[in-house]
């Protein structure tokens, strides 16, 4: 049975097992490849993604939980890098490998939506949840803090 | 007008073509040879068409440690050009244009820097000759600026007008490089080349990789040392989505539609194994390394005066014994790699970081010639040694060859972290003699590894600077696959060398970087056999960590003091221990580090931070265990990774030398443990003798 699920504002129907994870649809059946996958169990954060706004780990989340939810991806919030926080991680020069940072960027977008101007003990617990091999964390949490900068008090 | 990068690109229709130069360029004396069939490409570095469209190629397999933005760095310097207007490509393997696509050994920009700068400034000098003949003037009277040349008389014009007469001037024999303190680009922050990409989240990445006719695959591999005796594929084969259920070198690939519906089937496969020997454990290894350490077949790696005399003969005798389990590389992209086997021609793509020794094994995989196996770069989501190991190329390329399909074959995070070629597991025993003075009369080191090799470094300080040394090493071969992990050996001989310097400081009554200066004067003056190191470059490190991190002029703040010289780089580390509510919290490490000239500021000060973090977290917590061949945990909700709430303060500085770059990836590790343990010594008096400390 097909479900419809909205993605980044489109809809896309998809005839697929309902249990399949949010992550492997937008994979291997939606094309969106810009979510990651890093360990399968809700521990990395490499595949968070938005249901309504909020960020949730797409390896662990069955398609047939999402309903008419909104989704929104590392594609679906600013195509054009526009976002403050695609800018500052920009301009902080933040990505080593770059794996990790859909799911760190994601988390710290809706971090800041939230919370538009974290304390710094605020960023850095808003963000513990998601690990980077790579060790750029002190840029991922600088970033953060630059980005809330440019969202207007 | 100023033109953005994005305009560049749009101007493609607007391109013409001109020569373009091949392998031999640096010896060419005629005009331009063909490369790839590529217009404007006057070098395998760099392409300028008459649009004024300049390409930088980037040949090394970025991982994560910044190539792609350095090696371009380095040509647009000395062809001076406008950073802002270049465009910059992963090239493919192409071993006819190329030398050295290796990502590892951190040793890209060492081996590179010479032909990077060859190849910017090569094709400037023959912009400067073609501008000069048009003018009717003598080449030295002009200069160039951002991608122009400058006449005497005010003359201008453009690289890219100049493209078409350039290319067919002879390539000069001798080409000047800029001076350093004339660099507009080397040195400063530059961004990575695929920012942009990484934050509109583009598919960049092995796993991303989708062709036509694709299909996915997961491989069951066996425990360690065991083989498979049978396996029931029935029920898997019955699963929505299943294509095939094959098995090849006692492993088992269930090949499918789509991830999810591999992963659902794979619970249905069972897998019966049996092996000659006793499968290894925790236990065996244990019993390895005790038998290692008694043995009497070890290996002399080095050996100054008599040390066993010496030691007899010593006012003090200071013992410590170190030991590290195998830990897993744990990349944030699991292993992949997609292959297409067709007769007469197969391409591999996907993250490796050496795609030529992909392309050679796969050939004598499958009986074919190396040059019908296409290598396709994508950038890789970590490495760190694990993908210097082409086992999974392998199997993609065996795989394809037995469904023939085109095939992406994808390892679960569970694959990744149980499958092996870890970080080796190595015990190390260690001794020095003292005189009266405390002075280190005599040194020894044992290394028991399992499958590591050489487990010590034999020609590393202190070595040099003490008369008598003995060191020797011992390899236990074990079923359990070993390989490179980050900074090899060195990741963990560095902790437990630089700890034990510390607890032999602590005897001798001196100053931990006293120690080590006193030492290094020793080595200058007089040294003892051959060394690897520059003495005066380790000095220097040293006494910039001790001025940039107040060393000893703290109080209330405990110190801890390590330094370390691999890859051909001086990494000297203070870190600082405060104890909060009875427990010791690391609150600061501060780095000094001689890598020659830094390339890319920005990028300099990722590695090294990235490195310390990395060598914090691996040596606090990083742990597998084998029990009957197969490793636990598995999976990051066990095997614990060093998080952003974790990580001290950390100030990375640079020495300023313009000596010729040398390696950055992995030199700040080795110090790391040894910085950390030794501050947390100097705050609870514990000291670390095994990895993880927690």
């Amino acid at each position: 049975m097909a479900i419809t699920l909205t993605i980044n504002r489109k809809k896309v129907s998809l005839d697929i097992d309902s249990n399949t994870p949010l992550l492997w649809a937008l994979r291997d059946h939606v094309g969106l490849l810009g979510t990651k996958f890093g360990c399968g169990i809700a521990q990395c954060g490499a595949c968070t993604v938005w249901v309504n706004g909020e960020p949730m780990r797409s390896c662990v989340l069955p398609i047939s939980a999402v309903g008419n939810a909104q989704i929104t991806t590392i594609e679906g919030l600013d195509p054009a890098g526009k976002h403050p926080i695609q800018e500052a991680w920009d301009e902080l020069d933040v990505a080593q490998c770059g794996y990790c940072q859909a799911g760190q960027i994601m988390t710290a977008a809706a971090l800041l939506k939230k919370n538009p101007h974290p304390s710094k003990q605020e960023i850095v617990d808003g963000m513990a949840g998601n690990i980077c091999r790579c060790g750029t964390y002190h840029r991922i949490q600088e970033a953060v803090a630059l980005a809330s900068k440019k969202v207007k008090k | 007008m100023k033109t953005s990068r994005r305009n560049f690109i749009q101007q493609t229709a607007l391109f013409t073509s001109v020569f373009t130069l091949g392998f031999d360029w640096f010896e060419s004396k005629g005009a331009a040879m063909a490369i790839a069939n590529e217009p404007g490409r006057f070098n395998a570095f760099l392409s300028i068409d008459s649009t004024g469209k300049i390409r930088l190629y980037s040949p090394n397999p970025e991982i994560g440690q910044g190539i792609k933005t350095a090696f371009p760095v380095v040509v647009a310097e000395e062809l001076d050009v406008d950073w802002k207007h270049v465009e910059v490509l992963q090239a493919n393997l192409d071993t006819q244009n190329f030398e050295r696509q290796v990502t590892g050994g951190s040793g890209a920009l060492k081996h590179s820097w010479e032909r990077l700068r060859k190849a910017g400034a090569t094709v400037r000098q023959m912009m400067m000759q073609a501008a000069a003949n048009q003018w009717k003037v003598d080449v030295s009277t002009c200069k160039t600026s951002q991608g122009f040349v400058l006449g005497p008389a005010g003359q201008k014009a453009s690289y890219g007008s100049l493209a078409a007469e350039a290319a067919k001037i002879p390539v000069p024999s001798t080409v000047t490089y800029k001076d350093r303190k004339d660099y507009k680009i080397i040195g400063t922050r530059v961004r990575g080349v695929d920012n942009q990409a990484i934050v509109t989240g583009k598919p960049v990445f092995g796993i991303d990789i989708r062709k036509p006719d694709m299909v996915f695959a997961q491989i069951v591999r066996p425990p360690f040392g065991a083989t498979l005796k049978s396996f029931s594929a029935d029920d898997v084969k019955k699963m929505p989505g299943i294509i095939d259920v094959v098995s090849f070198k006692n492993k088992v690939a269930i090949v499918g539609t789509s991830t999810y519906e591999i992963m659902q089937a794979r619970q249905n496969l069972t897998c019966s194994y049996g092996s000659e020997a006793l499968l290894e454990s925790n236990e065996t290894h244990q019993a390895w390394f005790d038998a290692g350490m008694k043995s009497d077949k070890a290996t002399v790696q080095r050996k100054d005066g008599d040390f066993a005399n010496a030691i007899s003969e010593a006012a003090k005798v200071i013992e410590a014994t170190y030991e590290c389990p195998f830990i897993s590389h744990s990349p944030m992209e699991p292993m992949n790699f997609f292959a297409d086997v067709k007769p007469g021609s197969v391409l591999l793509a996907g993250p490796t970081q050496v795609p030529q020794p992909a392309q050679k094994a796969v050939a004598t995989l499958l009986g074919v010639p190396e040059n019908t196996i296409q290598v396709e770069l994508s950038k890789m989501g970590g490495g760190f040694g694990r993908r210097l190991s082409n086992d999974f190329a392998l199997e993609a390329a065996e795989l394809s060859s037995i469904i023939k399909k085109p095939v992406l074959v994808m390892w679960t995070r569970e694959d990744d972290m149980g499958g092996g070629t870890y970080r080796p597991a190595v015990r190390y025993h260690f001794k020095a003699g003292i005189d009266a003075k405390g002075n280190i009369t005599a040194f020894y080191l044992r290394g028991v590894g399992l499958n590591a090799g050489n487990s010590t470094r034999q020609d590393n300080f202190p070595v040099g600077a003490i008369d008598h040394v003995l060191i020797e090493s011992v390899d236990q071969k074990s079923a359990v696959t070993t390989g490179p992990w980050r900074a090899p050996i060195t990741n963990f001989l560095g902790f437990a060398e630089q700890a034990f310097l510390d607890e032999v400081a602590e005897a001798a009554g001196k100053d931990p970087i006293q120690l080590r200066l006193d030492l290094l004067a020793r080595v200058k003056s007089n040294p003892v056999g051959k060394i690897t190191y520059e003495p005066d470059r380790f000095a220097e490190v040293i006494r910039q960590v001790a001025e940039k991190s107040g060393w000893k002029k703290k109080p209330g703040v405990h110190q801890g003091f390590s330094v370390y010289y691999s890859h051909f780089s001086y990494v000297a580390q203070v870190a600082e221990v405060q104890v909060k509510n009875g427990k010791p919290q690391v609150t600061q490490v501060t780095a000094v580090t001689d890598c020659g000239e830094v390339v890319n500021l920005s990028g300099a000060e990722n590695q090294v931070k990235g490195a310390i973090i990395d060598g914090m977290g691996h040596a606090m917590f990083a742990k597998l265990n084998i029990q009957a061949g197969v490793t636990s945990p598995t999976n990051f909700n066990a095997y614990r990774m060093i998080r952003g709430n974790e990580v001290p303060k950390i100030d990375a500085y640079f020495v300023d030398n313009g000596i010729s770059p040398t390696g950055l990836g992995e030199p700040a590790l080795p110090p790391t443990g040894g910085s950390i343990a030794n501050a947390i010594y100097a705050a609870t008096k514990k000291r670390f003798y095994k990895q993880p400390f927690y």
